[in-house]
């Protein structure tokens, strides 16, 4: 059929796109390398600004995605998030620190329970450090997401048959609880996850780059490796939303009674976009994780799921690209290009007013009320990038640029 | 027995402190089925306030002023952010009410250039009185003293006055009764100002408790409210006073345990139970779909 | 034409909501191949009929077989046990629930009487979701592509019920962006997808012109002469329902008041009572 061929070529294109793009970040990442510092221009330097909005703009793309699976593609409306990703970053932390640093994280709880590591495990019988790292941190990846996933299970049993402003109460609290379990210090458990206490240690994005024999940096992967994680996460998330079970996601969030007149298991696939949704968000978690070099239950609040929520509000309430394309924007203007409304500043012996230590974020979530208050479709809609794409060169002809962001489609 | 009457005492003065903000969710919810997630911020930026005007005025003036602000903030809230959505799907409302409780923490943050407040020590109810055999606050004292005399003026003036049988109508059905010529706008603008002003005189009860407020301060007292407001039944102003005193009381006697981590995360788990087991609450009316 | 051989079996249903008996021991039966139309004035319960015979609803008391197996039987509970006010208490004792995607499973599609198709969808997709409980597949299979050939095999069969009813040059519409009577043809198109052996008809030419009316007159006899598809229909438009009916039943209050062929529902003192001294049949 012309439409399947029509499919087949927007796939490749997006591919394409995706391929282009990560090149390109991982030759921003590896120009001074190649090119003498004095001659890079100040944002490109490997201190920049620009890396630490990559890494996490491609840490909370995956993370916003898996949102959008539950809120904008079948209507669930979930606060759980921070919970998910609380349950993914921990998983990563107390299987991948190797078990020589533990004893010194550990100290208040003399030691961890947890005596191993998957690095650890793998090198004792593959033998390469390098090759184990990986294998060790991709299975606890998948580990992390799974045991999100489960927990979604669990909690998703009682709380998925719950009506929307219900179900979003619902998993807050769930993951509040989930929070405090972790924050607890009672002895037996604090071995495992070192109570309130932060874990460190483990890999993280900088362990990825490749190094020769003299430990100097001979390619970056620092940022390139989220974005590889990320990409692949987004695009198995995209499958599921073409595929015949994202129709019935869909249908589900469009009329609930007419999906299930059709046939379709109310409870069965909002469990399986539930869970879904949790395993990438686990994912997420120990991207998170390695971004932060650091876990703690603390930062996993209310506060980030709203955070999540307003980025998926942004990019639009059911398109990838768009959430993905407001994740980039969100973390940038939040740490980068507004950083000088934070500053005090004189022009021409006239001081600015209001500008100081706090006003960049009041007048970002003035920017976010507005909006959420007068473009309710956000950046995109409910579309994807190749279909706006696809208008704007008919408009003009020719497809003027190639905006950043994973295509899909 | 002493302990039990401090835990009892202690327990029945927050549960009235999250009556005074439950009940702003629950009429909210009632007529806008909405949850008002910024109302916990609105409840903060009262505590914030006071703090400012004790600074320039005397106490007696302070309070009724920030009450004023208060509700104030909250009918601004409501024309500003929920207005324009009215007719747009339940959960854009939500979110914006998610963006309003994320500029008020941002906006205070800014204010107070992210420093922690000293709450005022105001006169009276600072003092301490020694009950039992041991030492409290008038503050924790008077407060179920005041909740209910707000309680019984709010209920009368809910069942017999002209206002308040329009906000019972629009509460059973919205559209109806824009119909029959209620002025909508004007009953939910009631709604907040009620529920704000009821907030920022918890605000004043609760944060005497505390030496300090930051911006956050009131996410979760908010969310504590809330969870009561849905235990007694969303929607009905006894239930949420009913289930305030509950979460209340069982809060400070987890505090008085060896698992004070897991109060709020009782709380919450108190939440999902009665979700699943009774959505409606103890007092909610039960709603079905029409096909 | 009729086989004879009973599809649908509906025997004393009661549904009482609240106090509100909305069904009143009703009784009917649906064979293979018919025609059969449930009339009666507004609010004499037919909806509610068609909400227990899909599940959406549970009946108080009674029971539904369906090709011959019992498919629901309810008898009351809790608080119903002492403000029934149906007849036959007692006679059910078993519970037998289903839900209403279990239902279509089984084989009983259905129309809504107010259109709910899936807003955000096109009209392709909306038929499309219908062959979603046929797909053998699972989530992972889904995702990974293995199911292709069943992937096209479902979007054949929907490019094809959608040239039957006329909308094949419509599919890549939003399917709320059609004019009423196409939105009614694309629900019943929806609902042939799902591969019924009994489809449910909710007032199908609500809203709809004459002409449209008579197309979909046309339609519906079509259905059952050329694909032997057995329908049971609610409807207020007389013409239509005497035209296309094998058999009739009418309700009122929830009641059955009288069964037969047209002729003899039109002849019916009972029927013209009813209809005289409730509401206005020809409102569409």
């Amino acid at each position: 059929m012309v439409n399947q061929k029509k499919n087949i070529k927007g796939t490749l294109i997006s591919i394409l796109c995706i391929l282009v793009f990560m090149a390109a970040v991982a030759v921003l990442e590896n120009l001074n390398l190649w090119v003498p510092a004095s001659s890079l221009p100040k944002w490109l330097k490997p201190t920049s600004m620009l890396f630490t909005v990559l890494k996490k703009g491609a840490v909370y793309s995956l993370i916003a995605v898996s949102l959008n699976l539950l809120n904008g593609f079948t209507g669930l409306f979930s606060l759980g998030h921070a919970g998910f990703m609380l349950l993914g970053a921990y998983t990563y932390a107390i299987l991948c620190t190797p078990s020589s640093v533990k004893d010194t994280v550990y100290y208040k709880y003399n030691g961890s329970s947890v005596n191993f590591s998957m690095q650890e495990f793998y090198q004792s019988f593959l033998g390469n450090e390098t090759l184990s790292m990986i294998l060790g941190v991709v299975t606890t990846m998948i580990l992390a997401g799974l045991v999100a996933a489960l927990f979604a299970f669990l909690i998703g049993l009682p709380v998925l048959r719950l009506k929307s402003d219900y179900l979003a109460i619902a998993t807050l609290g769930f993951a509040e609880i989930v929070r405090a379990l972790f924050q607890w210090e009672a002895p037996f458990w604090g071995r495992i996850t070192n109570g309130a206490n932060m874990i460190k240690g483990f890999p993280k994005f900088s362990d990825f780059n490749i190094e020769n024999a003299d430990g100097k940096v001979v390619f970056y992967m620092s940022t390139l490796f989220p974005f590889i994680v990320a990409a692949v996460c987004i695009a198995v998330m995209v499958l599921i939303i073409k595929s015949t079970y994202g129709r019935a996601f869909r249908a589900i969030r469009d009329d609930e009674i007419a999906a299930e007149a059709m046939g379709i298991n109310l409870a069965k696939h909002k469990m399986m976009s539930f869970c879904t949704s949790a395993f990438f968000a686990g994912i997420g978690g120990v991207l998170y994780a390695m971004y932060s070099t650091t876990v703690q239950a603390k930062p996993f609040t209310s506060a980030l799921t709203y955070e999540l929520l307003l980025i998926v509000v942004i990019g639009g309430i059911g398109s990838v690209s768009g959430s993905c394309i407001s994740s980039f924007l969100f973390v940038a203007c939040s740490e980068w290009w507004l950083r000088f409304l934070d500053k005090e500043t004189v022009i021409g012996g006239f001081k600015v007013p209001l500008l100081r230590d706090g006003f960049r974020m009041v007048v970002f979530s003035v920017v976010i009320m507005i909006i959420v208050l007068f473009f309710r479709k956000g950046i995109m809609g409910d579309k994807e990038l190749p279909e706006v794409a696809g208008k704007i060169k008919n408009r003009i002809f020719r497809n003027g640029k190639k905006s950043k962001g994973e295509a899909e489609k | 027995m002493e302990f039990i009457a401090s835990i009892l005492m202690s327990g029945i003065s927050l549960g009235g402190q999250y009556a005074l903000i439950a009940i702003g969710y629950t009429m909210v919810y009632g007529i806008l089925r909405l949850i008002n997630f910024a109302h916990g911020d609105v409840f903060m930026v009262a505590g914030m306030v006071l703090i400012y005007m004790v600074a320039s005025v005397p106490w007696y003036i302070s309070i009724p002023l920030a009450i004023i602000a208060t509700i104030l903030l909250g009918f601004v809230i409501e024309r500003a952010a929920y207005l324009p959505l009215r007719s747009a799907p339940r959960m854009s409302v939500m979110i914006s009410a998610i963006g309003v409780s994320y500029l008020l923490q941002n906006l205070m943050t800014y204010i107070t250039a992210g420093q922690p407040m000293y709450y005022p020590d105001i006169p009276f109810l600072s003092d301490t009185v020694p009950v039992f055999g041991t030492e409290t606050q008038w503050a924790k004292l008077i407060t179920p003293v005041i909740v209910i005399v707000l309680i019984v003026a709010l209920t009368q003036l809910i069942n017999h006055t002209k206002i308040g049988m329009a906000m019972r109508a629009v509460s059973k059905d919205f559209e109806t009764s824009r119909l029959m010529g209620i002025k909508i706008n004007k009953v939910i603008s009631v709604t907040f100002i009620i529920g704000s002003a009821l907030a920022a005189v918890g605000s004043v009860l609760y944060f005497t408790n505390f030496s300090v407020i930051v911006p956050t301060s009131g996410a979760l007292p908010g969310l504590r409210a809330f969870v009561a407001a849905v235990f007694g039944g969303i929607g009905s102003v006894p239930g949420a006073v009913v289930g305030a005193f509950v979460i209340g009381i069982c809060e400070s006697i987890i505090r008085g345990t060896s698992f004070a981590t897991f109060s709020d995360a009782f709380t919450f788990a108190l939440l999902i139970i009665i979700l699943v087991v009774k959505p409606t609450g103890l007092f909610g009316e039960k709603i079905t779909d029409k096909v | 034409m009729s086989t004879g051989k009973n599809i649908l079996h509906v025997e004393n249903v009661t549904m009482q909501i609240g106090g509100v008996v909305a069904v009143d021991n009703l009784t009917l039966d649906v064979n293979e191949g018919e025609i059969v139309a449930l009339i009666g004035p507004n609010g004499a319960g037919k909806t509610t009929a068609f909400n227990a015979i899909t599940g959406v609803y549970e009946p108080t008391n009674g029971a539904i077989d369906f090709l011959g197996k019992r498919m629901i039987e309810n008898h009351p509970q809790g608080k119903m046990t002492k403000i029934y006010a149906g007849e036959n208490n007692g006679v059910y004792k078993n519970t037998i629930v289903k839900t209403p995607d279990k239902i279509t499973k089984l084989g009983i599609a259905r129309t809504f009487q107010n259109i709910r198709l899936f807003k955000g969808m096109t009209v392709f997709e909306n038929v499309l979701i219908a062959k979603h409980l046929h797909q053998t597949g699972n989530l992972l299979s889904a995702t990974f592509r293995l199911n292709n050939k069943e992937e096209q095999q479902m979007r054949r069969e929907t490019l094809e019920l959608l040239e039957m009813q006329g909308l094949a040059h419509l599919k890549d519409e939003l399917a709320t962006s059609l004019p009423y009577g196409q939105q009614r043809r694309l629900e019943i198109a929806r609902a042939l997808a799902t591969k019924p052996k009994l489809l449910l008809l909710d007032e199908p030419a609500a809203g709809m012109n004459p002409q449209e009316t008579q197309e979909l007159t046309a339609f519906i006899r079509q259905l059952r002469d050329e694909y032997d598809q057995t329908i049971l229909v609610i409807e207020h438009h007389m013409d239509l329902i005497m035209d296309i009916s094998d058999r009739i039943y009418v309700i009122d209050f929830g009641k059955l008041i009288a069964t037969g062929d047209p002729a003899q529902i039109q002849a019916d003192p009972k029927v013209i009572r009813a209809y005289l001294g409730g509401d206005d049949d020809a409102e569409n």
